[in-house]
């Protein structure tokens, strides 16, 4: 159950980082390259130790390569929201911030974990995510209360991401919650709330009504979105298996 | 990307060696908040920072290239202001 915690959680880092990793050379001024650059850097750095720690759990001689390129989307296990295409720069920003404000605060309540390991993935990962919800949040603000064109992309981002977010505050598994090792993301929600609706409000933006939610991702049912991106991800590995730099 | 939107800001960063902030290069960005996150992204990636500062280029007066005679060149023949014609007691230690 641990390993299941564990790649869980290393999915939705790749995922996102990969997602945001296909700015490279596509970001609307160069500044953002670099940025959106090193959002993606910090979350394959996360996955990475995740990853690790899940094949030191299996035990079966798997490691982090292995784990991130040789599974099928049916096999992984990270929430819808972070799979979607990448859209426009207003889309991206608005997940990245959605995401932000709940993983955030999420490791920064799974520092106390009670398995030294998973705290200190969560000490290094969260000031890592302060960082990505405080430049996503600065971002969405601008565009929000910018022109227009801005507010307009912001807000059409802002709903269609929506039924996407409840899939993040979904229960984590009971024991390790019992156990400590985690935090459980329903108790993280009303903090969530009143972060986001300050930033919405700063940013003019409306916040759509939370209505059905989507769901599936941790039980391996995946949007059509997810194939597609691992078939690019993991290509390589898997037309030379092994193959080094 | 308009230039009156995106002002060009001038980024000075001081290093973990404790020296003072230096220049960096520069960034664009709409405002002062965007133009230090923007220096942090652009020039602290390799652990350099440990502190940024952000000043919009037109705050910048700087010295005409045409003056440069007049205003360099007469110090060049005064090497008695460089201070490597006193001894330093080896007690003073690094000055």
């Amino acid at each position: 159950m641990l390993l299941a915690f564990a790649l869980r959680r290393a999915d939705d880092a790749l995922v996102l980082g990969h997602r945001l990793s296909e700015w490279t050379g596509r970001a609307p001024l160069l500044e953002e390259e670099l940025a959106l650059a090193n959002l993606a850097l910090d979350l394959i750095g996360q996955a990475r130790e995740l990853y690790a720690l899940a094949g030191e759990i299996a035990g079966d001689g798997r490691d982090e390569d292995d784990l991130a390129y040789l599974r099928t989307d049916r096999e992984y296990s990270n929430i819808l929201l972070v799979e979607l295409p990448r859209g426009d720069f207003a889309f991206t920003i608005a997940r990245q911030f959605l995401y932000a404000s709940f993983v955030d605060r999420w490791w920064r309540a799974t520092m106390a974990s009670t398995d030294p390991r998973v705290a200190a993935i969560a000490a290094k990962a969260e000031k890592e995510t302060a960082y990505h919800l405080r430049h996503s949040a600065e971002w969405l603000i601008r565009l929000g209360d910018g022109t227009d064109e801005s507010a307009r992309r912001a807000q059409a981002a802002l709903d269609k991401i929506w039924p996407y977010v409840g899939e993040m505050f979904e229960a984590e598994d009971a024991a390790l919650v019992t156990a400590g090792v985690c935090a459980d993301p329903p108790s993280l929600r009303a903090a969530w709330d009143g972060g986001v609706n300050a930033v919405l409000a700063q940013a003019k933006l409306q916040r759509p009504r939370d209505g059905w939610m989507q769901t599936g991702g941790r039980a391996g049912r995946h949007s059509e979105h997810l194939g597609p991106m691992l078939a690019e991800m993991q290509h390589l590995q898997r037309t030379h298996p092994g193959a080094k730099w | 990307m308009s230039t009156a939107k995106f002002p060009l800001w001038e980024v000075f960063i001081r290093s973990r060696n404790g020296l003072s902030h230096r220049h960096a290069g520069s960034v664009h960005a709409a405002d002062a908040t965007m133009a230090l996150q923007a220096a942090r992204d652009v020039y602290t990636r390799r652990g350099e920072g440990l502190s940024i500062w952000v000043v919009p280029s037109n705050a910048i007066i700087a010295s005409d290239p045409a003056d440069k005679a007049m205003l360099f060149e007469p110090a060049e023949s005064k090497i008695y202001r460089h201070p490597t014609f006193y001894d330093i007691p080896d007690e003073v230690g690094h000055m």
